[in-house]
């Protein structure tokens, strides 16, 4: 009997394949943590100007000030359901910024920033958070439309419904996109496959991330799935899928850029995963993120917060400073100050509304309800 | 006896339930080393293990799966759904799969599962994690479907859920979680499935609600008595399937009936009440059935809840209408 050939034999080599799959996905990075460019060809492929590189600090920024804005005002009970983004603002705003005002973005609850660096304002964020229906109106203040679905509550829904907008961008020959949201652990739901492979089949426009910040609430990525990487996942359904430093502003950028240009080329999906963190609590609800990671954790991460090697890096190249910061976070602050204010002055919400808003034709039983509702004045 | 919160009761329950039987597991997401988000599972995966207590992937159609699954093996899963509203997940493992099984195996097989999970409003939720929908699966024949309104009821209509070799929907009302406190039987007891219990004696009226409206109810039947109204409060605990028999009892004697849900109007478990009452007794009444339900809309966005919900006064006014009825 000869030996069983090397192809073969390479096929029944399960551990073989695990490796594979492993090394399968190289982390793509282009900023170290110190500031410092580790592949310039790569930044040259970026293609960022200067003020490109200043909006996305800008963006990171206000990402930034908004979280601690909300977590303070969530403290005093002045706000709603909040979920923290500190320690995500380069995997969240550096891949918006690669996406036009014609995309559509299906965010989950946690990808409030990208909503508002497309145009939402900051009062609808408030309001929405709050739980007020007019947070969920997607226009400017000058009323014009944002491309954005609402922040999605059931995780993974918004993969499968972003599928259905690509679609229908490619049949009415579109150039443009949906991009969608989820993280680790949403990668776990069926909708999760569902969504990228509808897409795939249709070779649909559409660009997934997922954001893996190492935990579902309490449950950590280790426990969602044997995959050796998430972006693993996009590959058994034929969808380019690659892995990116989360924390390296530039480099999610690129891989956004590219994904996109890919998706709007008709060729079909593509799936990025960001390497990143969640510094802080799940939500303002009462998770206690002790109880299931150690501080030490937490701090070594803060040591690789996204802000640090952008600042350093535009710092360096001149176009940065201490005052600038000062001023941007004060022009920030102004402007999350006006539009407290402003949510704060919104009408009160009327169940004979809300039942109007329930079907467009109201049957017997609600159109009594309206009417007395309404005599009520609520 | 001691004073325990509902959230309280609920823990002791599945606690002495895996000490208990060795066959019952808890499985759900985040139920682990977080105690699950309200800690109804606190600390009782370092006191069984990892084995028997232990997180799942963020899917709660696998979650009900792994639950089916689980029993051919011989166990008793107690599976959380960390929020009733995202049932809408994992209904065909509850509908179309456990609570069919039974019947399908021709009665060779069991489907020992319970399902828990907290609902109700009053909380100030995000979207879709306060929603009353016993309803959805109250209208599926081969699934119990328990209510608890306090503590004590808790506790023992939990270990008699996880006794049953029925698949039950235990739902936990969220706001009572840490809202009320309640005297709280030590060690292992049961409180039977399928019946009602009668919370407060009275002559004039029947309030026939269950969960979270009935602390509700208790409060009014304190308002109408300071008004000369004796209210006898029904609180079904269990309302699939329902115990026509309390219900009944209560009817006859008072002969004039409110029922309150803190659900919609629409479909739901008031409506099938007051269909088996018009039914069966339609001739002890002295008066319509009076119902208060919430609006037909959608679950208000948190800000309204307090316009939205049902609440005490609803059901005042709605016992005073019924009893003026001549
Ligand atoms: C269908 C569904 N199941 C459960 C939840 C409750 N829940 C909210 S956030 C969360 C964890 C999500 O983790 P991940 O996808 O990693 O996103 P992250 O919160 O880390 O951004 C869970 C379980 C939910 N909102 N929807
Ligand atoms: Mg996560």
């Amino acid at each position: 009997m000869s030996n069983i050939s090397k192809t073969n034999d390479q096929i029944l080599d399960f551990d073989y394949q695990l490796k594979a799959q492993d090394d399968a996905f190289p982390t793509l990075k282009v900023l170290d943590n110190d500031g410092k460019i580790v592949d310039e060809k790569a930044l040259e492929r970026a293609d960022l100007s200067d003020d490109d590189l200043i909006n996305i600090f800008h963006n990171m920024l206000l990402n930034r000030q908004l979280d601690i804005r909300s977590t303070k005002l969530a403290r005093q009970g002045r706000f709603g359901f909040f979920a923290p983004t500190a320690g995500q603002e380069a995997s969240q705003m550096a891949s918006a910024y690669a996406f036009h005002d014609e995309d559509w973005l299906f965010p989950g609850y946690r990808d409030i920033p990208e909503i508002v660096a497309k145009g939402w304002p900051i009062w609808k964020a408030i309001l929405w958070s709050r739980g007020h229906v007019v947070g969920n109106e997607y226009t400017t203040d000058d009323g014009k439309e944002v491309n954005s679905w609402f922040p999605q509550i059931i995780i993974g829904a918004q993969y499968v419904e972003a599928a259905g907008v690509a679609l229908g961008l490619k049949k009415r020959n579109k150039k443009a996109v949906s991009y969608a949201y989820t993280g680790d652990g949403g990668t776990s739901q069926g909708d999760f496959y569902e969504g990228m492979n509808f897409a795939a089949a249709y070779h649909a426009n559409e660009v997934f991330f997922v954001q893996n910040n190492g935990f579902a609430i309490s449950t950590p990525r280790k426990l969602q799935t044997a995959a050796p990487h998430l972006a693993a996942k996009g590959w058994a359904v034929g969808v380019p899928s690659l892995v990116v430093d989360g924390q390296d502003a530039i480099a999610v950028y690129l891989a956004a850029k590219e994904a996109r240009a890919w998706a709007v080329s008709g060729k079909g999906p593509v799936l990025i995963e960001t390497l990143t963190d969640r510094f802080e609590a799940h939500s303002t609800a009462g998770d206690d993120p002790l109880r299931y990671r150690t501080k030490e954790d937490i701090a070594d991460w803060w040591k690789k917060d996204p802000l640090i090697r952008m600042r350093k890096y535009i710092t360096d190249k001149g176009l940065w400073d201490e005052d600038k910061e000062n001023d941007y976070i004060a022009q920030i602050d102004a402007r999350i100050d006006e539009d407290i204010k402003k949510a704060d002055n919104i009408d009160k919400q009327k169940i004979s509304d809300y039942l109007k808003n329930t079907l467009e034709v109201p049957g017997y039983a609600m159109k009594e309800q309206i009417e007395k509702f309404e005599s009520e004045g609520k | 006896m001691a004073v325990k919160s509902y959230i309280d009761a609920v823990k002791e329950a599945q606690d002495l339930a895996l000490e208990h039987d060795k066959n019952v597991l808890i499985l759900g997401e985040d139920v682990g080393k977080n105690g699950g988000v309200f800690r109804a599972t606190d600390g009782l995966q370092d006191k069984y293990g990892e084995d028997r207590v232990f997180n799942t992937p963020l899917a709660e159609s696998g979650i009900g799966g792994l639950a089916i699954g689980l029993t051919t093996q011989g166990y008793r899963p107690i599976m959380e759904i960390q929020f009733y509203g995202f049932i809408y997940e994992v209904l065909d493992s509850l509908a179309g799969q456990m609570a069919r099984n039974r019947f399908r195996f021709n009665g060779t097989r069991q489907m020992p599962i319970v399902v828990r999970a907290p609902y109700g409003g009053g909380t100030k939720t995000p979207e879709m994690h306060s929603d009353n929908l016993e309803g959805l699966v109250a209208q599926t024949p081969g699934l119990r479907v328990v209510m608890p309104s306090n503590p004590s009821d808790a506790k023992g209509l939990l270990l008699s859920a996880i006794e049953s070799n029925d698949p039950v929907i235990f739902l936990e009302n969220l706001h009572l979680y840490r809202s009320i406190k309640g005297e709280v039987a030590e060690g292992y007891y049961t409180t039977p499935l399928d019946k009602a219990a009668v919370v407060r004696k009275g002559k004039d009226i029947s309030i026939i609600t269950y969960g979270g409206m009935t602390p509700v109810a208790l409060n009014a039947a304190e308002e109408l008595s300071k008004q000369g109204i004796d209210a006898e409060i029904i609180d079904l605990r269990t309302v699939s399937p329902l115990d026509i028999e309390t219900i009944g009892e209560s009817v006859k004697k008072t002969g004039r009936v409110v029922v309150a849900q803190e659900a919609q109007r629409m479909a739901g478990i008031g409506a099938s009440v007051m269909a088996e009452i018009s039914e069966r007794f339609i001739l002890s009444l002295k008066a319509p059935v009076g119902r208060v339900a919430a609006p037909d809309s959608i679950y208000p966005f948190a800000q309204a809840e307090n316009d939205w919900m049902v609440n005490a006064d609803d059901i005042i006014d709605k016992v005073k209408e019924i009893v003026n009825y001549d």
